[in-house]
């Protein structure tokens, strides 16, 4: 049964992960103008 | 894509109406259509969907203004604004405003957020590169306010980020922990097949806590630290509930883990902490929201005033710092910042915001002026007068503020549910682990686990969401449709509304008056006046323009503020200034004359006339069952036919701000709800004494500071609508927590009978949350 050791260390470490991207992303700005981010995936920007 | 060829009636760029074979409608928007062409942006008319009850986006003459003091200079050298953008019509905007922006040397970021509808400007180089920028997106037809950095960094929402934080820590332990619940719930089905001993189930139960209480630790603290100020002032909320049951609840799970106990209800705690935390981000966000966007619709109109130096040069200051005895002037077209008397100068002020009269009155040296008016003639030199002192402003100040005193405290819905329900759980707690301690004897941690049960079962967690969770929705949507509700309180407040005492310009009526429509008219002579109105900003001379169409301005232009304008032998203006001939007609109202040197003099008359949808709104209003009344400042000949338009029986003229309050005091006497909707300096008292408030987002900055909500757009339909999805979203608030007392007293006798184990407590909290939350989205699909 050693293995459900191994699993729950791999659960919490791609968890703990998830969840530190999230933070990552939440303290970078990207929830901060969601319907401008729906709207900008329409632009096709040929210029930039 | 390729967009519908505007009809020929509708301009190129604004799409507003124009002259029949004109392709735009006036200069500014032409050069802005021939700017965007120029660009290569043209695919932006085809692209855009124009939402008509926003703003049109016809350039208007820019505001000469000073943008250094909102402008932050950082430590590498680059200089930052921020500006709320009037007009965003879609996405297709912010392409066309970032594509400008992208052609413009030195400019390190000019990036439009469409949620908050703000432009964010970096830039290297000089601090007043700003303006041209500012001008350049201005004269595309939209319009820029900027933010003061300071006042938008202080409001800046620290609680919202760490509300997210505690909801995605929350999240990842209630995630993890049920993924091991679940294997415990199994394994114990499965005991009977040998197939998880005890200690896998231990070991288990050792990481769900190890996952479970620093998490609960973490994203418990909002509710913690609310409990603990309720109770430090003898008071309790919702929050004591909770934080009770989660701290007891994980502490006996504790101790079930470290003796190899059976149950543990870590999942249950930390599930119970995740539902509450949407609720809890969901309602701070929408309120948050609507908050900062009325007080940014009001930074907006602050501006800075023109304080004379003993010099006699003028320097520009903001408003707050203005002593009594500063002398200030004010150019044509500028609002007053203050109150004052006239030293030099005569002028007509617009004082509709003020007053609510509908035409401008003259001022001249010694006449007492107001903030708020605006100056539609020559520049005035104003001596600012002591604040406090009789003033109208100080006199509406005072008003307000004894009106918000006498206003009973509203007790929400939530808290009045909250004050009996908190109670009534605590005991039944206690007396599930007294009898089954003292009376059935079982040992006390048995005792407390099946109390903590009950807890659990009671958590008031989809009552917690009941509430708030319908106001984030209708909060939404209103806000969607242009209105901000600024009150937390003020859907429960507008749900009981019976009776409506509306303001009568500006409010009812458009704040602009147009010419009275008459099939013979002399276009020529229409054509002349114009060309004399071009160089006024009399709101009658812009209704004249706006009839007319654009025209040259004439030569040799000379205002004589009060009377009339002057073009060579050409006069427009009163009765008295042009039409020196003798007259048959008794004037209906407000009217222009134009006086031609060889011709008959003519005639210009205009009305004021209802918002587009008044009658409309009145009729819906009615259908709702309220009582309408008309309240107005203005004189009684101006206010009757707008009461007899409407069908309003009871309507009042020529009121103060004092009597105004007294009629709405005298209608909460006898027991009415009022909802006010005002939008002058003379209504706020009002607005504040009536039980809800409303104003368009034209209305005075007082007003809008006081009133509950403020709805933007030329429309008065928002009122009707506001009422109706307020009273829906009671009726769904009702629902929601009928559904959850109801579930609660169906689970109670389980738990109290011991029956409860940490699956069924589990399920049952996360369903009847499920439940409440889906009742209350029911409120979004609906259309209004």
């Amino acid at each position: 049964m050693n293995v459900i050791l191994y699993l729950l260390g791999a659960s919490l470490i791609l968890g703990g992960g998830g969840l530190a991207i999230f933070l990552w992303s939440l303290r970078s700005g990207q929830y901060e103008d969601l319907e401008g981010a729906a709207n900008r995936i329409l632009f096709d920007d040929d210029q930039k | 894509m390729s967009a519908p060829a505007p009809t020929p009636s509708t301009c190129l760029h604004c799409n507003l109406p124009t002259a029949r074979g004109r392709r735009f409608c006036c200069p500014g928007c032409a050069a802005a259509y021939e700017t965007i062409q120029t660009l290569g942006l043209g695919r932006y008319y085809a692209q855009r969907i124009l939402d008509p009850t926003l703003r049109a986006l016809r350039p208007e003459p820019a505001e000469r203004r000073d943008l250094s003091r909102f402008t932050a200079t950082h430590s590498d050298g680059t200089h930052e604004l921020i500006l709320a953008i009037d007009g965003l019509q879609c996405g297709a905007c912010v392409w066309l405003i970032e594509s400008v922006l992208a052609g413009q040397p030195g400019l390190l970021a000019g990036r439009v957020n469409m949620t908050t509808r703000r432009l964010r400007l970096v830039w290297r180089g000089a601090a007043d590169r700003a303006v041209s920028l500012v001008d350049t997106i201005e004269s595309l037809g939209y319009r820029l306010v900027p933010f003061d950095a300071v006042s938008l960094a202080a409001a800046s929402d620290s609680t919202d980020r760490a509300l997210i934080r505690a909801l995605a820590v929350a999240g990842f332990a209630a995630g993890n922990v049920m993924l091991l619940s679940i294997g415990i719930w199994a394994g114990e089905v499965g005991r009977l097949l040998h197939d998880m001993g005890p200690a896998t189930r231990d070991l288990l139960h050792w990481f769900s806590a190890l996952i479970a209480m620093p998490a609960i630790a973490y994203a418990g603290m909002p509710f913690f630290k609310s409990a603990a100020a309720a109770l430090r002032q003898l008071r309790t909320n919702m929050d004591v509930p909770i934080s009770l049951g989660v701290i007891l609840v994980t502490g006996m799970s504790l101790v079930q883990t470290t003796q190899g106990g059976a149950h543990t209800y870590f999942d249950s705690a930390i599930t119970l902490l995740f539902f509450l935390l949407i609720g809890r981000v969901l309602d701070h966000r929408a309120r948050g929201q609507a908050r900062a966007t009325a007080e940014q619709l009001l930074t907006l109109r602050t501006s800075d005033v023109a304080v004379m130096r003993s010099d006699g040069s003028t320097e520009r200051r903001s408003q707050h710092v203005i002593v009594p005895g500063d002398e200030i002037l004010v150019g044509l077209g500028e609002r007053i910042g203050v109150d004052g008397v006239v030293e030099r100068g005569t002028s007509l002020l617009d004082a509709s915001l003020v007053t609510g009269e509908s035409l401008p009155t003259a001022a001249a040296p010694g006449s007492q002026v107001f903030a708020g008016t605006l100056n539609l003639g020559m520049p005035l030199t104003i001596r600012a007068t002591a604040t406090g002192n009789g003033t109208l402003l100080a006199e509406c100040a005072r008003l307000i503020e004894a009106a918000e005193a006498r206003r009973s405290g509203f007790v929400v819905l939530a808290d009045r549910v909250a004050r009996r329900y908190a109670p009534a759980v605590h005991i039944t707690a206690l007396l599930t682990f007294l009898w089954w301690y003292l009376a059935a004897g079982v040992s006390i941690s048995q005792a407390l686990l099946t109390a903590a049960a009950v807890l659990i079962i009671t958590c008031p967690c989809a009552l917690a969401l009941a509430v708030p969770m319908v106001q984030v929705i209708a909060t939404g949507r209103l806000f969607r449709s242009g209105m901000l509700l600024k009150s937390p309180t003020a859907l429960e407040r507008l749900a009981n509304v019976d009776t409506v005492v509306f303001d009568k310009t500006g409010t009812l009526t458009e704040p602009t008056m147009p010419l009275v429509i008459e099939p013979d008219r002399d276009q020529a002579a229409l054509r002349v006046a114009a060309s004399l109105a071009a160089g006024s900003r009399h709101p009658l001379a812009r209704s004249l323009l706006a009839a007319s169409g654009p025209v040259a301005v004439a030569d040799d232009l000379i205002e004589h503020a009060g009377q009339g304008l002057q073009a060579g032998d050409v006069r427009l203006g009163s009765r008295e200034f042009a039409a020196s001939c003798t007259d048959y007609r008794e004037a209906e109202g407000p009217e222009l004359w134009l006086a031609r040197p060889g011709q008959q003099p003519v005639c210009f008359r205009f009305a004021e006339t209802l918002r587009r949808d008044a009658l409309e709104t009145v009729a819906r209003l009615r259908s709702l069952g309220l009582d309408l009344r008309l309240l107005s400042g203005d004189h009684a000949t101006a206010v009757a036919p707008i009461a007899a338009a409407l069908g309003i029986e009871h309507w009042q003229a020529e009121h103060t701000p004092v009597q105004k309050v007294a009629v709405v005091e005298a209608l909460a006497r006898s027991g009415r709800k009022v909802l006010m909707v005002g939008d002058g300096l003379n209504d706020s008292p009002s607005l504040a004494a009536a039980s809800v408030s409303a104003s368009p987002a034209s209305a005075a900055d007082i007003s809008q500071t006081v009133a509950d909500v403020v709805f933007q757009g030329n429309l008065l339909a928002p009122v009707a609508t506001l009422i109706e999805v307020a009273r829906r979203a009671r009726s769904v608030m009702r629902q929601n927590l009928a559904l959850s007392i109801g579930y609660n007293s169906l689970m109670v006798p389980l738990a109290v009978a011991g029956f409860v184990t940490p699956w069924l407590a589990a399920a049952a909290m996360s369903s009847s949350s499920l439940l409440v939350m889906a009742n209350s989205f029911r409120l979004r699909g609906r259309s209004t």
